[in-house]
């Protein structure tokens, strides 16, 4: 495959979807994506490791990257199957289930080469690296970069936002509890109460970039 | 590629008959999708392989899969793992059968360690006796107010009583008693060590179940410090280390120490101690017996520390009941076996 068919298929809309690449709307995918409609502020998607890996900076970082390799290995993969096997076939109806084996399988994947690579932050992550299998964010983006008709360019790139979205409210979680350890907090509310306080604040706040970008 | 195989599956069963395609086409489809997946995690899974010790899997496939986390670990595969490094003990798991753990114990090639049971024990028993230098206003817990002037009481060495301790107790173990000073229920206290830990101090200790005797104190402080601090201070006055009997008491910087291998629960020197350092925690103690095989050799008079044992030469000798304290000494000494310790709370004294 040559370069440019490369790119042309990168860039290929699906039926019905905008036909040309420019920059502007990337831009406004990426601020959507990572901002308006953070998946786990806005959307409420993936809050369980949310609220379950950010105890500690560390592992909340790593958590991140491995959701946003999830989430872009995800959006290809679905990407390829929804527009190459599951609508050539009228089979659409089976995307979410496609889909999930899909994240599954790929979820699989990412943990043996964490195991392999970096065992320190496999235990880290503990339980919570399975669980990504069934985190609704990453499934959230595979079903919105069909549902919005990105061309594959773009899906990879909202694939991208959406983690790094993902990962930046895991991070201020993070660093908002560890100071919190610190904290005198009243004794009914130590604990997970707090942290869903704080969550609901850090929802309010991005409130604030409704309506910047698309 | 995947793809190109799962839509050259299609094309070969053939799509025209759409009456069977309806069922096969999607069956066919997910079937593809899924064995093209599989495939590639089993490529994967031997690529990236982690070489694991079988000897993790053996004591896993014993355990009990309950994950009740009793042990401390997150798991029983966690534990396993910790086993096989050494961290954990053989016989960690509390909800294992002995079979099991003999199974552990063979696959890590050692024996079972019969461990005495441990639990916690706190050694400080100052709390409402031992006097504030100042008012502490700031978060409750001890390890913020250590880091105020190194703690709200006069004491440097004592219980702050915030009950950091209690809080980190998997086991509701512990609570904080009327006294100020966490009290620790040995029927549910497993010996974790969290609080241990936790406590700011180091004055809590694991300590054999059954030794009664503790010396409630960490002062360090010489006598009259430690005293004006706190009414039921260690002065290391030595009198508990003069009146014991084995020699178990050892006196270290001003405060007094039992070694609980040489202890046997005499209590002579929680008797002794003026402060009242010293707790005795037996609830009954035994007294002595002397059967009639007692030949009067006299030895029992000479080792009883309180003179409980009367008898003249050759005759036999009997046990004065109120002042026979149940340390036992008697029993190792006598040459005919004749006496028997009775009731108390240790039969295997």
């Amino acid at each position: 495959m040559t370069p440019a068919a490369l790119l042309a298929a990168f860039i290929a809309a699906p039926e019905g979807g905008e036909a040309s690449f420019s920059v502007a709307r990337m831009m406004a995918i990426i601020i959507s994506a990572i901002f308006v409609n953070n998946f786990v502020l806005m959307r409420f998607l993936g809050i369980c490791p949310f609220l379950g890996v950010s105890k500690q900076l560390d592992s909340a970082v790593g958590m991140g990257a491995a959701v946003i390799f999830v989430m872009v290995l995800a959006s290809l993969g679905s990407y390829l199957v929804y527009h190459n096997v599951l609508v050539p076939h009228e089979l659409v109806y089976l995307r979410t289930i496609s889909f999930i084996i899909i994240i599954a399988s790929l979820v699989q994947l990412v943990e043996m080469i964490l195991q392999k690579f970096s065992p320190a932050l496999y235990d880290a992550l503990g339980i919570y690296l399975p669980l990504i299998t069934t985190n609704c964010a990453i499934l959230g983006v595979a079903v919105l970069n069909i549902e919005e008709k990105f061309s594959l360019g773009y899906a990879l790139i909202n694939a991208v936002a959406a983690g790094i979205g993902f990962t930046l409210a895991l991070v201020l979680m993070a660093g908002l509890r560890e100071r919190m350890e610190t904290a005198n907090v009243p004794a009914s509310l130590r604990g997970l109460p707090i942290a869903f306080l704080i969550a609901g604040a850090m929802s309010i706040a991005f409130l604030g970039f409704a309506g910047l970008g698309g | 590629m995947s793809i190109l195989a799962v839509n050259m599956a299609l094309v070969l069963i053939g799509q025209q008959d759409s009456a069977v395609s309806a069922i096969t086409g999607p069956a066919i489809v997910m079937g593809a999708i899924g064995l093209l997946l599989g495939l590639g995690l089993a490529f994967a899974a031997k690529k990236f392989a982690v070489p694991r010790d079988p000897r993790v899997e053996a004591i896993e496939a014993v355990l009990p899969g309950a994950n009740c986390g009793g042990c401390g670990y997150p798991g029983c595969a966690a534990f396993a793992s910790a086993v096989v490094e050494g961290k954990a003990p053989v016989s960690g798991c509390s909800a294992a059968s002995s079979a099991a753990n003999a199974e552990i114990a063979r696959v890590m090639g050692s024996e079972v360690e019969d461990k005495e049971k441990e639990i916690a024990v706190v050694l400080c028993n100052g709390g409402r006796s031992a006097v504030n230098a100042f008012e502490y206003h700031g978060p409750e817990s001890c390890k913020s107010a250590v880091l105020v002037m190194g703690g709200q009481k006069s004491c440097t060495y004592g219980c702050l009583g915030f009950g950091d301790c209690v809080a980190v107790c998997p086991f509701d173990a512990m609570r904080m008693g009327e006294n100020g000073i966490p009290q620790i229920d040995p029927g549910k206290c497993v010996a974790c060590g969290k609080c241990v830990e936790e406590c700011p101090r180091d004055i809590i200790t694991l300590w054999p179940e059954n030794r009664k005797v503790i010396v409630a104190c960490s002062s360090r402080d010489k006598g009259g410090i430690a005293r004006k601090a706190c009414s039921v201070a260690c002065i290391g006055c030595r009198k508990c280390d003069k009146v014991c009997p084995v020699e178990a008491i050892v006196i270290d910087g001003f405060l007094a120490r039992i070694n609980p291998d040489k202890c046997i629960n005499c209590g002579l020197c929680a008797k002794e101690c003026p402060t009242g350092a010293i707790v005795d925690k037996m609830p009954v103690r035994p007294k002595a017996f002397i059967d009639s095989s007692c030949v009067g050799c006299t030895l029992c008079t000479k080792v009883c520390p309180t003179d409980a044992i009367v008898g003249s030469l050759k005759e036999k000798h009997e046990v004065v009941a109120d002042k026979c304290i149940g340390c036992g000494q008697c029993v190792v000494k006598c040459p005919k076996k004749s006496i028997k310790m009775m009731g108390g709370a240790l039969s295997q004294q």
